[in-house]
């Protein structure tokens, strides 16, 4: 490892030294220890400076990241912030009333908030034991017949569209949700099923990532003391590999929460505070879908504003990753 | 006279855990199969040349889908264009270049947060940025700019990984030949590392084909066979979702829908298969 730093080191003080020697040759020569003074006169300045100007343009590139998660916040931030300064936040966060075209406009997201929460929480109760089951499968239990069916078959999950979970959603679970509640099936129910499979494949890859990077002498040691394979995986794999398995499931509810097309074409999209889980609901995410082509004002303000809050909250999600990996990596 | 028992309890709880995880397994499989199999069942009578080739007309969209097809492939390609080299050249500065630190840690943030912003809000950011801001309308290039938000933390992260993987020692090889820093990554590392990048491209443009949210506020909803990157356009996704939440054409949606899945899937194993090539040729 010292040895690879060490070479891969060596062009860049030669390229900085190089440098310096165009401009003032004894300087540098004087200055400090220098590597071997055959190597310097074979860089010219002007590939120093190309060198240079080349990685600085890379910094940017890379910079085009934080340029966009800048650029989200306040464009989505300048299109929105008037709703918190005319309804106050506070009021905007707790109202429990989202009646943007009556004769007065009430503009409460509360019942939209709770109403993300319980999908989200129904879809990762149905879909998180099974993806965890499935990344334990794919790194612990599979034969390897059996982990060349399953894997691809998560990576697949993984990239079919969400407009497609929605349509499937719709169109062939919908009708059995209603089957059993006499209903439409519109509803928590069907979104649960919906946003547990669209979960599954996240969580399951990150959650045997995890798994796999346990080395295999842990497992031998269990082995060699009498554990049974269910034993070894449930006291100590999955005990090691709980901060990366938490990971998975953070990031599972941030695409859950963050769901919109899947979502609007199974929640039925009322504006009613449901009452049963065949009720149809409205979300953070749906609302904008079914309000944008109409609405105007404030209450587009009002639905800007909600982005606001769906952006807070899907970074709020990365930044506990953030500080749980951070934790983690202190304890061990 | 306890411990035989406390051995058979153990073999049985193992052997009723175990399989419950196959039967997890084998729940994910059935989930796939069903989707793929819903889907193709109801698609598959569609998907003749005529609903392929032909544009859409009357009141229900009845006839075919081109214009639709069209418009997914020029938006994801106009993203593809415009993301790759600012993704790749950012993943080089991360993986050769910089020195860990505080700025790495907020670039690595700043790539976690936009791969995890809801593709909602990455739609209205698009409307308010690019639509309305910049006056480029509901258009192509509007949709292309939205997307390649969402591609960026998606290529730069496969490209960082790729990057990494690409051994040390021939880096030392360039170095020892006299080499510069840039000549060694773009004459050996970025070629050695091409297959894996190549991968990433694929996966994002699979992720991009199939978005619905962020498109249909920047490239609009109408049927329109885009020429000009400012030309307006329906991309297949929304298609399937108009389609779908108004009832009145769910044959074009299962259509639709099948060619979508069929293409994304068409990406998703091209990268599989190249990195299965490449794996095999490196031994």
């Amino acid at each position: 490892m010292s040895a690879g730093d060490d070479m891969e080191r060596r062009p860049r003080v030669t390229l900085r030294e190089a440098g310096a020697d165009a401009r003032t040759p004894s300087s540098a020569a004087a200055s400090g220890p220098v590597p071997e003074p055959a190597t310097l006169s074979t860089i010219s300045r002007a590939t120093y400076l190309k060198e240079a100007s080349l990685k600085n343009l890379f910094l940017v590139c890379a910079f085009v990241a934080v340029a966009g998660v800048l650029l989200i916040f306040l464009f989505v931030g300048i299109r929105g912030w008037e709703i918190f300064a005319k309804v106050g936040v506070w009021q905007f966060l707790s109202g429990l009333q989202w009646q943007p075209t009556a004769e007065t406009p009430q503009f409460g997201i509360l019942a939209l908030i709770v109403n993300s929460v319980i999908a989200t929480l129904g879809g990762l109760a149905l879909g998180a034991p099974l993806a965890v089951g499935t990344a334990v499968f794919l790194s612990e239990v599979a034969t390897p017949r059996a982990r060349a069916i399953v894997r691809p078959a998560v990576e697949l999950l993984a990239g079919i569209p969400s407009v497609v979970y929605g349509l499937f959603g719709l169109l062939a679970l919908r009708p059995i949700a209603a089957e059993f509640s006499g209903g439409l099936g519109f509803g928590y129910a069907t979104a649960w099923v919906v946003l547990a499979i669209m979960i599954l494949p996240t969580v399951a890859a990150i959650s045997e990532d995890a798994l796999r990077s346990i080395p295999e002498g842990i497992r031998e040691a269990s082995y060699a003391m009498g554990a049974t394979k269910w034993q070894t995986i449930w006291r100590v794999l999955l005990p090691a590999a709980k901060i990366g398995i938490i990971d998975a499931i953070i990031l599972g509810m941030g695409r859950a929460i963050g769901e919109t097309m899947a979502v609007v074409m199974v929640a039925g999209n009322a504006k009613v505070i449901p009452e049963g889980i065949f009720k149809p609901f409205l979300t953070l995410t749906t609302v904008i879908v079914i309000d944008m082509p109409y609405a105007s004002g404030d209450h587009r303000t009002a639905l800007f504003g909600v982005a606001i809050i769906l952006f807070l909250i899907s970074m709020a999600f990365v930044a506990t990753i953030r500080l749980i990996s951070r934790f983690g990596g202190e304890q061990s | 006279m306890n411990a035989p028992r406390a051995v058979v309890d153990k073999r049985l709880t193992n052997a009723l855990a175990l399989g419950a995880i196959w039967i997890c397994a084998l729940t994910t499989v059935a989930f796939l199969g069903s989707l793929l199999l819903y889907i193709v069942v109801n698609g598959v009578r569609e998907l003749t040349p005529a609903f392929i080739f032909t544009w859409p007309h009357g009141v229900n969209m009845e006839g075919g889908i081109w214009p639709t097809i069209q418009s997914t492939m020029y938006v994801t390609v106009l993203a593809m264009a415009i993301v790759t080299p600012v993704a790749v050249l950012a993943a080089v500065y991360l993986a050769e270049y910089a020195v860990q630190g505080r700025l790495v840690r907020t670039i690595r943030f700043a790539a976690d947060s936009l791969a995890s912003v809801p593709s909602i809000v990455m739609g209205l950011f698009g409307m308010a940025l690019f639509v309305e801001g910049m006056g480029l309308q509901f258009s192509a290039l509007s949709g292309a700019l939205a997307l390649s938000f969402l591609m960026l933390p998606i290529i730069m992260r496969t490209t960082e990984e790729a990057i990494r993987a690409v051994p040390k020692y021939i880096r030392w090889g360039s170095y020892g030949l006299g080499a510069s820093k840039w000549q060694t990554v773009s004459r050996i590392v970025l070629p050695a590392a091409s297959p894996r990048i190549l991968t990433g491209l694929l996966l994002a443009m699979g992720r991009a084909a199939g978005e619905t949210a962020v498109v249909i506020y920047t490239m609009g909803t109408m049927i329109y066979a885009p020429v000009s990157p400012l030309d307006p356009g329906r991309t297949m996704p929304v298609h399937v979702m108009l389609m779908a939440m108004e009832g009145i054409n769910l044959k074009a949606a299962y259509g639709t829908a099948l060619l979508l899945v069929l293409m994304v899937l068409a990406f998703n194993l091209t990268a599989r298969y190249i990195v299965r090539r490449n794996r095999r040729m490196q031994g």
